[in-house]
């Protein structure tokens, strides 16, 4: 703020200058800040947080089987991969893919991939996850909605989406518990 | 007595709209320029300081909403549990919200009595009070609506004995409050319509708020000496009122603050942290401070009146008429002179009538029973001897003091002055 308006000479503030600058700074601070709890009491509540990471025993899933859970209120789906499911996903060259992401990264643990079931292009849960359901033509989820094929990795393969879909973020708690968010 | 409307200086886009669509000129006129006079003093903070509350008011309440539940099981848990709890910041908005209603009150009440003071209610300005009296009747079911959605079992034994008040109706009584109730006592069907009209009638406020605007700039603000003013005795309202009525803000934000950091359930009752119980009335039902003295005026009423009026009808009509008489008062007032500083007598009446309200709400906060009893009946029948008889019998018979012609005069005559300065 280097202006001071007519009260004092060319470049020169006068001390009403300087209380009206004061005040000014005063009141638009003082608005921000006193705006700052309505915007923040927007964001997610204690119990929102609360319920944000969840468990998942792994023991009873088969190979070759797919679950879905809820996590955060969105379907992730925990795929138990075949050996020809893994092999399929590493084996493709990266530069064939729209979101080149080896598959390596995105499954720590060659049997287990865990994904957020949410298409990248406009939010649609893709199909796949349930015996009898479309797979799409690399063998992993298609989504219905606009016609996007993923792999065995979830990786975008053929559609409109722009990405993978996303790896949630998770630990192994034990070999069969895992601990998504 | 219209008003001259000046043309804002604009270019560009400004100008390009306001041709179209004259809001910058008005609110130019309303808010810059307008013509106040210049011997306004810090009484006359108090209706802005109420604009503001009712703003405050309406953006907490509307975040609040986003939180809250309106539900017979739910509400008190939404309330008490999650927005006092877990929601980021709910605890400050339900107090800001909790503590703004009887800060809004406050104000209020205090503008009311400046307007009794100073005559403001007066010719050329009935209607503009009238509106005003509409106002704190809406602000009044407005405030009672948002009271019962915490859902507390003070909410609850309030909704159902204000509700009930209307089964003093003859004949049609018990109907009524079926219909209010939306069933056989106070559930969860009259805490979602009242949870609806809570969140409509503040914007019923804010139009009416627009009114009372309306009117004010249309025939100029009263002023302590309650005389008619002419141009040269008024200042515009930007910057000499605007600063003004920042710096009353920011001493009333300290008050306001003060409830709310440091003393945020001072208003609220204890028993409101237990849930609803319609088993178990509290053992002593009082409501909000800012009820008190129509609530002293409703009791006060334990007699059948000429045989005819049962005691329960009495008691409603006499706190309906305690408000409603206001409506009356423009006419009631008889007296030409507006300020209460010309008026010698009237002054006291009026400090007379600020205690007897004072006393009224005193009493409204204790059983009715006994010493309590006899003080409210006898306070309740002054407050209407204040208006339907003292006030027409004054305007006749007290002589006031010698009114100014203009606001110089007292300076330039040199000592003839009114005493009270």
């Amino acid at each position: 703020m280097a202006q001071t308006s007519s009260h004092g000479g060319a470049g020169e503030g006068t001390r009403r200058d300087f209380l009206e600058l004061v005040s000014w700074a005063t009141l638009g601070v003082g608005t921000l800040v006193a705006l700052w709890p309505f915007v923040d009491s927007l964001n997610p509540s204690m119990e929102v947080l609360a319920t944000a990471s969840t468990e998942l025993d792994l023991e009873p899933i088969q190979e070759g089987q797919r679950v879905t859970i809820m996590w955060r209120g969105k379907p992730v789906f925990v795929a138990h991969r075949t050996q020809q499911e893994i092999e399929a996903a590493r084996q493709v060259r990266l530069d064939e893919l729209r979101d080149p992401e080896p598959d390596e990264e995105r499954a720590p643990r060659p049997e287990w991939l865990i994904v957020v079931g949410i298409c990248t292009h406009l939010g649609c849960v893709p199909l796949g996850n349930r015996t009898g359901e479309p797979r799409g033509e690399w063998g992993g989820w298609f989504c219905p909605c606009h016609g996007s094929h993923y792999d065995t990795a979830g990786r975008i393969r053929k559609g409109p989406a722009p990405r993978n879909l996303e790896v949630p973020p998770y630990t192994f708690q034990t070999d069969t518990l895992v601990r998504i968010g | 007595m219209n008003r001259e409307f000046v043309q804002p200086p604009l270019r560009g886009v400004a100008k390009w709209i306001d041709e179209r669509l004259p809001i910058l000129t008005w609110a130019y006129n309303e808010l810059v320029v307008y013509p106040a006079p210049k011997n306004l003093n810090y009484w006359w903070n108090f209706g802005s300081l109420a604009g503001i509350m009712l703003t405050i008011q309406i953006v907490t309440g509307i975040v609040l909403v986003m939180h809250y539940t309106p539900h017979a099981s739910m509400a008190f848990d939404s309330v008490e549990g999650y927005i006092m709890r877990d929601v980021n910041w709910g605890w400050l908005l339900r107090y800001l919200h909790a503590n703004g209603a009887s800060m809004f009150f406050a104000v209020v009440y205090i503008h009311i009595f400046r307007g009794l003071y100073y005559g403001s209610y007066k010719a050329p300005r009935e209607l503009l009070w009238m509106i005003g009296v509409v106002i704190v009747i809406v602000m009044m079911a407005t405030a009672f609506m948002g009271y019962v959605l915490p859902w507390g079992n003070m909410s609850y034994w309030a909704a159902t004995v204000i509700t009930n008040l209307f089964s003093a109706i003859p004949l049609v009584g018990e109907t009524i409050v079926t219909w209010l109730w939306g069933g056989f006592t106070v559930a969860n069907p009259t805490l979602q319509r009242f949870f609806s009209l809570h969140y409509l009638l503040p914007f019923v406020i804010f139009a009416l708020v627009f009114l009372h605007i309306l009117a004010l700039h249309q025939v100029g603000s009263n002023n302590p000496l309650g005389i008619d003013l002419t141009k040269k005795d008024k200042i515009p309202f930007h910057p000499y009122y605007t600063i003004k009525d920042m710096f009353g803000l920011g001493v009333f934000l300290l008050v306001y603050g003060f409830f709310v950091f440091f003393a945020p359930n001072a208003f609220i009752e204890p028993v409101n942290f237990e849930p609803a119980n319609p088993l178990q009335t509290p053992a002593h039902i009082v409501p909000e401070w800012y009820f008190l003295p129509f609530y002293a005026i409703l009791r006060a009423i334990n007699f059948d009146i000429l045989w005819i009026i049962p005691a329960k009808l009495g008691g409603v009509i006499a706190m309906f008429a305690s408000i409603f008489v206001l409506f009356l008062l423009p006419w009631l007032d008889t007296s030409p002179v507006r300020s209460a500083r010309f008026r010698p007598i009237y002054r006291q009446f009026f400090w007379i009538l600020v205690l007897d309200v004072l006393v009224l709400g005193y009493c409204g906060a204790h059983p009715p029973e006994g010493w309590y009893l006899t003080v409210a009946q006898i306070a309740t029948a002054y407050y209407f001897l204040h208006f339907l008889v003292i006030l027409p019998i004054l305007g006749k018979v007290e002589r006031p003091l010698p009114l100014p012609k203009s606001l110089d005069e007292p300076v330039l005559a040199g000592g003839a002055a009114p005493s009270s300065r």
